[in-house]
């Protein structure tokens, strides 16, 4: 079983606006039976704010918690402020999801970015694009999607990839489709490095996906205090604060991850 | 209710307490090598023979017959090796869809190193297609690896018509029969099996050991390759404690065999006549087919495997799910695929299986329970129907 932080389990177990709303402005779907999760999402918009929001969801504790959290993050907001949501401030607020429930996230953000192309009127893509194609069937998950992806989080692994979006997760006969994906994208992309905020946003999603629930586990917590010349400054909390071993786990642990995650040049230092 | 309600015992069993009882004096009293000189060591020696005895009375085989393993996947992975490695003309390995892992990734393993693997399907009951089988039969092909009965749905299969084929054909049989012992009678002097694998911790003796049953005169090559022990046959100084038990464990099963087929199925058709009755829209998967008495496989359309296990288990109750989102791959079970069972019941099964140390409160508890789990989880759904 998987281990969930207790606020995923305070949604699973007592989701918060679930059901319909009969006189919706936008109803959305994303998901499908076959993949095993499926998102409905009910929003009641007024003067550009969304005024109420209900959810229907079929999946896994997490997909469920996803969606309670959304619901609750969108209600009494502008759209404009929930066009910036990211998948990354849902697990945020579910105190972290395990790697291979990121896409749970993923299902939510997705659903309300749909339901606001709807609202404005822009096509949901059900077509593909020009050079869109399919790579994973098993998903229905295009060339498009996962280059996306790899831009928004930084991805840099065939199994990140397949956290993030489902593709390679089944048949697992798109793999190699999805590294080559994956090498062009950074071939391409090699020249330019990345900028100080890209690092950050990178720092932020993989301490809240990642470090947060392993630390999280030993009754431990981390926060994220600053970043300058590579150097990633944190501050150890809860059972980590006090413990003889943190500067193991700082050096060990989490520069070992953020290295390996965003950028082999940082390292990490306690405030 | 104050404790466990346990219908998990196709994961593992509890330790039988006799089992323990047997097992305690070889750790710190009777701690002597097998192999030894001495008496001390001989003594333990004569131990183990009569649980190999024991092991052996339980399948209708010969004590020589039996070799002990750390457990079912390195007997499954011993089998395949010994009938490749003893029949090197040979490359060609027939097996079915549903098998364990220990059975499908070893064959997956061997398919990227050269060899051919053939995996036979099953219907929609679960059935093997037994023509298919007989046809994919090659000049070159060393075994034929096929399950006693189905870990996730508890089908059985025909092993002793597979093992007549094989015959037929001159090809070796092996048989995973984890879950099939101690549940099912079997008697190995009726049927043309060479090769049979066992793990202990499915019938009440610890984890981490197993038998190999390996037909007397077959050509076998060992897999771990070591010392003596075993004849030869499996290197590693022996489990002692854990052996003892395992005798102990095959003898209890043996006296017990009656009540798993009439007491314990009694318990597995009680829940699924409940759940069916009590909740609609569901599908007892591998109902048509011959079912080991203490599995009951079952499937909630439109709601999520891991999403009941972790309200069953808010209620102590432990069962386990093929839903994909329970062990981490994104596809539902690969044995519910191959029954081509419909995604929307594929992702929300459960499994519920008994052993003899569960009761009809057990039964009741579920059926109290789990009404209001799938109606609470329905009302979640956007599929309704």
């Amino acid at each position: 079983m998987w281990e969930y932080s207790d606020k995923v389990k305070e949604h699973f177990f007592n989701p918060h606006n679930v059901g319909k709303i009969d006189d919706a402005d936008v109803v959305v779907e994303v998901g499908s039976a076959a993949c095993g999760d499926a998102l409905k999402l009910y929003l009641k918009i007024d003067n550009d704010v969304i005024t109420d929001a209900k959810f229907q969801t079929y999946g896994c504790g997490s997909a469920i918690a996803s969606s309670s959290v959304l619901t609750d993050m969108i209600i009494g907001k502008k759209l404009d402020e929930v066009k910036t949501i990211t998948n990354e401030d849902i697990v945020k607020i579910l105190g972290g999801l395990p790697p291979a429930k990121i896409h749970c996230s993923v299902m939510a953000q997705e659903a309300i970015e749909k339901a606001l192309n709807v609202y404005y009127g822009k096509a949901a893509e059900e077509k593909l694009a020009d050079g869109e194609y399919i790579v994973c069937h098993c998903f229905n998950v295009s060339n498009f999607k996962i280059e996306k992806v790899l831009k928004e989080h930084n991805l840099q692994t065939v199994e990140e990839v397949t956290h993030y979006t489902k593709a390679g997760g089944a048949c697992g006969k798109c793999k190699p489709n999805i590294e080559k994906i994956i090498q062009e994208y950074y071939k391409k992309g090699a020249a330019k490095k990345m900028t100080n905020l890209e690092k950050i946003e990178r720092i932020k999603s993989v301490i809240n996906s990642e470090i947060r629930p392993a630390l999280q586990n030993d009754g431990g917590d981390i926060e994220l205090i600053d970043f300058k010349n590579d150097v990633v400054i944190v501050k150890l909390r809860g059972a980590c604060g006090g413990c003889p071993m943190a500067k193991m786990t700082l050096k060990n642990f989490v520069e070992e991850v953020l290295k390996e995650k965003v950028d082999a040049n940082l390292t990490v230092e306690e405030e | 209710m104050n404790r466990e309600v346990y219908l998990d015992n196709n994961a593992t069993t509890k330790v039988a307490p006799e089992v323990l009882q047997e097992m305690l004096p070889y750790f710190c009293e009777y701690y002597g090598n097998p192999s030894s000189a001495h008496n001390f060591g001989a003594n333990v020696r004569k131990r183990i023979d009569a649980a190999r005895e024991k092991v052996a009375q339980l399948i209708g085989a010969l004590p020589e017959e039996i070799i002990f393993t750390s457990g079912g996947t390195e007997s499954d992975n011993t089998a395949i090796h010994s009938a490749l490695a003893t029949q090197p003309n040979k490359k060609h390995i027939i097996t079915s869809k549903v098998e364990h892992p220990a059975v499908l990734n070893y064959c997956k393993y061997l398919e990227k190193n050269g060899y051919k693997v053939s995996y036979i399907n099953v219907d929609e009951d679960g059935n093997i297609d037994l023509p298919e089988l007989e046809n994919s039969i090659r000049q070159d092909t060393a075994i034929i690896s096929i399950m006693y009965a189905n870990n996730e749905t508890g089908v059985i299969f025909p092993i002793k018509r597979i093992a007549e084929i094989a015959k037929n054909h001159g090809v070796l049989v092996h048989t995973d029969a984890v879950q099939a012992v101690g549940k099912i009678p079997i008697n190995l002097k009726d049927m043309q099996i060479d090769m049979l694998s066992i793990s202990g911790h499915k019938i009440h003796s610890p984890k981490g050991i197993g038998v190999l049953y390996i037909r007397k005169n077959l050509k076998f090559k060992p897999f771990i390759i070591g010392g003596h022990q075993e004849n030869g046959l499996r290197a590693g100084t022996e489990n002692v404690a854990s052996i003892i038990g395992l005798g102990k464990a095959c003898e209890l099963a043996l006296k017990n065999i009656d009540y798993e087929n009439t007491k314990v199925r009694e318990l597995r058709d009680k829940l699924e006549c409940g759940l069916v009755e009590k909740i609609k829209l569901t599908k007892v998967n591998g109902k048509n087919a011959e079912r080991l008495p203490n599995t009951l496989n079952i499937s909630f359309k439109n709601v999520e495997g891991e999403a009941i296990l972790l309200y069953l288990n808010e209620k102590r109750i432990c069962a386990s799910s093929g839903s994909a989102c329970t062990t981490g791959s994104l596809e539902p079970s690969h044995v519910l695929m191959a029954m081509k069972t419909p995604f929307e019941y594929a992702h929300g099964s459960i499994r519920f299986s008994f052993s003899k140390y569960n009761t009809i409160e057990d039964v009741d508890c579920v059926l109290a329970e789990m009404p209001a789990i799938i109606e609470k989880l329905r009302n979640l759904s956007p599929f309704q129907d």
